[in-house]
């Protein structure tokens, strides 16, 4: 196997007295589609902030896409895509001005700039929408221009936050298709749901309780150890478990 | 309790809600199930009387939504989608504000709300800015709650909210509906629906059907089928290219499967064929669920 693309070993984060991650060892393959669960108030947004270089670890060690979590943030936040359903798109520009603006804070020069987004738009097929706003497009073609804004400068990683809630479900399963077409390409997924159901699509997922990691495994492994019929039913008996609340 | 008769709301070329037609009755539990964009908020403002519709009428027992808003706003608790208390007040100034604002106390209602109230209590000096979003939603609930609403109207209260406290707010719900309050509630969540005594499933503004969640399943008049194998993504490609097969949708850890041909020697063909491919094929009818009606009604196959 080769290395990993995240490793973590005990990686911590404090806030004050408060222990949001405990102790988390990662070890995420390239091209692996890896489902991070865990309820709210479980450590899994402070856990992905410090993956994405955005929060400083309190200790314990990492290296994501290469790069070191404590000394190399900036060259991490250039080796990794990151998109939501909150926030993904401006609804208030044009596609392709949406294009541009990310491919720039992305840092790409302008030259590569031009060549993307049209490749871009040739490539999903949306000459004629090109200079539509965002708000016009159906949220099936704002999902799908979204995640491809999130690779327009080749990341080794994408970070996928909730990025079906509140989908229809056609559209929904429509964006796994594309999860998995970017996977197959060798880019790391890694996403956050609350469909349990997207759950059982991932190669492998952790579900955090309490700042740890309670269970890691692919979906089929997870639910048999624990003889449950269904990720649902895991989820509800690692939760319940859960001491520390959601404040 | 709640009427609505061909209302319809527009936003420049957008038809957010389209000629919507329900009726809630007292004491029910009723879901607005669908998608963002399928107009379940502008609806819910029309009913809370926040947001004028174009077209038809509505009414909440017996007054009209514009005529006489004032009597409605005061018998109604409305929890927003977005959290809409005031962030820099205290979850005590919060609850007392609400209170006020409707002419009660936190103590002449406290019954109602003891449940949830109990879990804030720890936290009854911190900011409702500094609350997670679990706090903040049973803060809202409480607000919501406060003036002891004959009906209660919920935007989406579990949207992104994880499936344990999903279903605690569920659970809350139903004794919300014991001590006899109405309540519309809306959600994307398919599987919440099942919670609810009736539904309207909404798509594109419209409502494609308004029933009990048993109703709605029992609409579903074609064989269902969920198949699984080792390689689940090889296995729905096949089953795509098959050509007895109509539709296939993955669902968790099987793939939901309808044929053109449902009959036992047609089946037995399909399973015959995918077992070449798929030593561990596996076929199993079962029981429709929200989510393949849904999925069937959109795609315009009923």
């Amino acid at each position: 196997m080769s290395e990993p693309i995240i490793s973590t070993r005990a990686l911590t984060k404090r806030f004050g007295d408060f222990v949001a991650v405990d102790a988390i060892d990662l070890d995420i393959q390239r091209g692996e589609i890896f489902g991070f669960l865990g309820a709210n108030g479980a450590g899994k947004t402070t856990a992905m902030r410090m993956l994405c270089g955005l929060l400083r670890p309190t200790s314990g060690t990492a290296r994501v896409a290469g790069f070191d979590l404590f000394t190399q943030t900036e060259a991490i936040k250039r080796s990794i895509g990151y998109m939501s359903q909150k926030f993904s798109l401006y609804d208030d520009l044009t596609v392709i001005e949406n294009i541009r603006f990310y491919a720039g804070i992305y840092g790409l020069t302008s030259q590569q700039i031009r060549s993307k987004s049209s490749q871009l738009i040739d490539r999903l097929g949306l000459q004629h929408e090109a200079n539509a706003l965002v708000r016009s497009l159906p949220l099936g073609w704002k999902q799908k221009i979204a995640f491809s804004v999130a690779m327009l400068h080749d990341p080794q990683i994408v970070f996928l936050d909730e990025p079906t809630g509140g989908v229809d479900p056609v559209t929904r399963r429509q964006f796994w298709d594309m999860i998995y077409a970017a996977a197959a390409d060798g880019i790391t997924m890694f996403v956050t749901t609350h469909y349990m159901d997207e759950a059982e699509y991932c190669h492998r997922l952790s579900i955090m309780v309490d700042g740890r990691i309670a269970a890691m495994g692919r979906p089929y492994d997870v639910r048999t150890s624990l003889n449950a019929r269904s990720m649902d039913d895991v989820f509800t008996m690692l939760a319940r478990g859960a001491t520390r609340g959601q404040d | 309790m709640v009427s609505v008769r061909g209302i319809s709301k527009r936003y420049g070329a957008v038809q957010a809600v389209a000629d919507v037609h329900f009726d809630v009755a007292r004491g029910e539990l009723f879901g607005l199930i669908g998608p963002d964009g399928a107009g379940k908020t502008s609806l819910l403002r029309i009913i809370t009387t926040v947001l004028l519709a174009d077209d038809g009428a509505a009414s909440v027992d017996g007054h009209d939504v514009v005529r006489d808003y004032r009597t409605i706003r005061s018998m109604v608790g409305y929890m927003p989608g977005r959290f809409s208390l005031y962030q820099d007040l205290s979850v005590q100034e919060n609850l007392d504000f609400f209170a006020t604002l409707f002419g009660t106390t936190v103590e002449e209602n406290y019954d109602l709300i003891r449940d949830i109230y109990v879990q804030l209590e720890p936290f009854k000096q911190r900011r409702a800015g500094n609350l997670s979003g679990g706090m903040k939603q049973k803060l809202a609930l409480c607000c919501a709650l406060i003036h002891s609403p004959t009906l209660l109207v919920l935007d989406e209260p579990t949207t992104g909210v994880d499936p344990v406290s999903r279903k605690e707010f569920w659970a809350m719900l139903r004794r919300f509906k014991e001590q006899g309050i109405t309540t519309i509630v809306s959600t994307p969540y398919m599987d919440e629906a099942r919670l609810c005594d009736r539904i309207a499933l909404m798509q594109h503004g419209r409502i494609m059907q308004t029933a009990t969640p048993d109703e709605i399943v029992a609409g579903f008049t074609t064989a269902l089928f969920a198949a699984r194998s080792a390689n689940m993504y090889a296995l729905h490609l096949d089953l795509l290219a098959h050509r007895n097969v109509e539709s296939c949708y993955t669902f968790g850890e099987y793939l939901h499967v309808t044929l053109i041909d449902s009959s036992q020697g047609a089946v037995q063909t399909l399973s015959d064929n995918l077992l070449q491919r798929h030593p561990e094929f596996e076929l199993i009818s079962m029981e429709p669920t929200v989510e393949d009606c849904f999925i069937r009604m959109t795609n315009g196959v009923s």
